[in-house]
């Protein structure tokens, strides 16, 4: 089974767990849009790095927490893409500190791309898949979302905040044959936890490393493919939150 | 467009969908009298869009067909 003749969008697609995902949706024969909103010339990059697979990728520009920008973004890879069978919500940002230190702006930033951005994308790209009767909507989370995090309570807030979502959309969704799931990573090794890893940090992890995009990749690849599973969310976090 | 045209397109765009007779859909048919649930109706309102050549964005609850109708023929 793959995903031959099928459509992915994936948001925060041009580096990290996005580009992971990207490229291995892309081996089981997805066409890729992919969306970015920082560097044009790595989500350009990247997108060769898909083509250089065989498949159809273009690269656009979004801020995925702009209801209008989503709106545009999600009627242009209509009309250049096949019908859309996946979507990843994987565009997400953090500001770290303490909840008393916390400013707004940090907290409605964080909340904005991480949770209304996969609203945003749900809400444009569902009624595409309602009318096939088929799709599979799968949002990046994370185990700050399950556990909560010291100095994350925006992020962890955010990423709860997915899982919610993601459950209330399975059961709306359902019956028109489309999943929502979720999937939780762990410390994975990106530019967004480069500073964070110690040899504390890794002996805490039961599977003794952290993870790499290319892991988490794998349950997006294994949730795009699998039509009885929906409104789960898996971890792929070396057993750190056991 | 006028209000008739879009009746027109709505009205057969339903029969198509639901396999029954054109002229059985009126001006107040319920969508729920028709079997069409509220997560039909994006996808029929999908199918209108191509039909028409037009953006239709609904952000309130319809009930009738008449109700979509005069929604539809305001914006276009």
């Amino acid at each position: 089974m793959n995903l031959a003749g099928r459509s992915a969008i994936i948001t925060g697609g041009s580096r990290g767990i996005g580009r992971a995902i990207a490229l291995k949706l892309a081996s089981l024969g997805a066409d890729i849009a992919l969306i970015y909103q920082g560097s044009r010339e790595k989500a350009e990059a990247t997108a060769g790095e898909i083509m250089d697979l065989g498949v159809k990728a273009i690269a656009y520009r979004c801020d995925v927490a702009s209801f209008a920008e989503t709106k545009e973004t999600v009627s242009a890879i209509r009309n250049d893409f096949a019908e859309i069978e996946v979507l990843v919500n994987n565009a997400g940002i953090t500001r770290d500190g303490l909840v008393a230190m916390m400013d707004e702006e940090s907290w409605d930033s964080v909340m904005d791309t991480n949770l209304k951005g996969a609203f945003c994308m749900i809400r444009h790209t569902v009624p595409l898949m309602l009318r096939r009767r088929s799709g599979r909507i799968i949002s990046i989370s994370s185990v700050s979302g399950l556990m909560g995090n010291p100095g994350q309570a925006n992020y962890s807030a955010s990423k709860a905040g997915i899982i919610g979502l993601t459950k209330a959309c399975a059961k709306e969704l359902a019956g028109r044959g489309i999943t929502c799931n979720a999937i939780a990573p762990g410390f994975i090794r990106t530019d967004m936890t480069k500073d964070m890893e110690t040899a504390d940090l890794v002996k805490a992890i039961p599977l003794g490393r952290m993870g790499t995009p290319e892991d988490v990749a794998e349950a997006a690849a294994f949730l795009a493919l699998s039509p009885y599973i929906t409104g789960e969310t898996i971890r792929v976090d070396g057993g750190i939150s056991m | 467009m006028s209000e008739q045209e879009v009746f027109k397109a709505v009205a057969s765009t339903i029969a198509d969908r639901i396999e029954c007779d054109e002229a059985s859909i009126k001006d107040d048919s319920t969508f729920r009298d028709l079997g069409i649930d509220s997560l039909d109706t994006v996808d029929l309102l999908m199918d209108l869009e191509d039909k028409l050549g037009m953006q239709i964005e609904i952000d309130q609850k319809i009930g009738t067909i008449g109700e979509l109708v005069s929604l539809i023929a305001s914006k276009g």
